[in-house]
């Protein structure tokens, strides 16, 4: 129970974030990718500010044998940089251009603005399920 | 704060708005021990990936988004949501992102926040890769006269 709660507000402080942050508008964030057009910086700030609390946190998490309400650590332990990285990365990039939307975003916006949100989070649903079936 | 530059940028916003997002994080990781990966653990949370995260804890996470959204929203009068006016860009850019993010083991969340705090090399490159591909997309667009 204390750990659906510890997800809850992760993802709900998350999700503030996102809203807060101007980020949960794809316009703004198409705004950051559009470097010949009225190129909008935001999205640095953005990732500067979630930067200083993860950076500690990586610090802290050296110290800590177990989390402080699970058993242990679940993290990637893959290393190797491949084809699949680097098209996956892509094919995302091209799909973030295009509608100024990541999964955070498009989620939080499900709140904000439903019908085009549900659009896209649909889409987005569809094609991780077809990279399953196809993988 | 005021950049004469970039009228439109919000920079103070973007920095609480980033600490925020960087807490929730945190919170995540010292809690639970997880990576706050939204396109895995909304893979998860739906029943498209098995294993890993126990799923009712991607659930919970999931379901966060758009109650902390809607909480700002509430809070400051409203949050603005300029999407695109056609359905095409929303689908096209949806499939690519779904099928691009579990292909790349990763979004702009796991790979960009929790990844490059790590400096974890797959997540450097990962981050760099979607970024370039992003400002080319756009770019071909307003080439094309898309935007």
């Amino acid at each position: 129970m204390i750990r659906l709660i510890v997800a809850l507000l992760s993802g709900s402080l998350f999700g503030a974030g996102l809203a807060y942050s101007g980020m949960s508008d794809p316009h703004r964030v198409q705004g950051f990718l559009d470097l010949f057009g009225n190129w909008d910086p935001t999205l640095v700030f953005v990732m500067g500010g979630a930067m200083i609390p993860m950076t500690i946190a990586w610090m802290i998490q050296k110290r800590f044998e177990k989390p402080l309400a699970d058993q242990l650590f679940y993290l990637p332990a893959t290393t190797t940089i491949d084809r699949k990285l680097i098209m996956g990365g892509i094919l995302f990039g091209v799909g973030w251009g295009i509608g100024g939307l990541c999964p955070g975003p498009a989620i939080a916006d499900l709140a904000l603005n439903p019908l085009p949100a549900l659009a896209f989070v649909g889409a987005m649903l569809a094609g991780m399920a077809i990279q399953r079936v196809t993988s | 704060m005021i950049f004469s530059s970039f009228p439109h940028a919000m920079p103070f916003e973007g920095l609480i708005g980033g600490l925020m997002i960087g807490v929730a994080a945190a919170l995540l990781l010292l809690g639970l021990g997880r990576i706050a990966g939204v396109s895995g653990l909304a893979a998860r949370a739906t029943g498209i990936a098995d294993g890993g995260t126990p799923r009712m804890i991607a659930v919970a996470f999931i379901f966060g988004l758009p109650m902390g959204a809607l909480i700002i929203s509430a809070l400051t009068g409203g949050v603005e949501t300029r999407f695109p006016t056609t359905v095409v860009p929303l689908i096209i850019g949806g499939l690519l992102v779904g099928f691009g993010t579990r292909l790349g083991s990763g979004c702009t969340s796991g790979h960009g926040v929790c990844g490059m705090s790590r400096l974890s090399p797959r997540s450097l490159v990962a981050t760099a890769v979607f970024m370039v591909s992003g400002f080319v997309t756009v770019a071909l667009m307003r080439l094309g006269g898309l935007l």
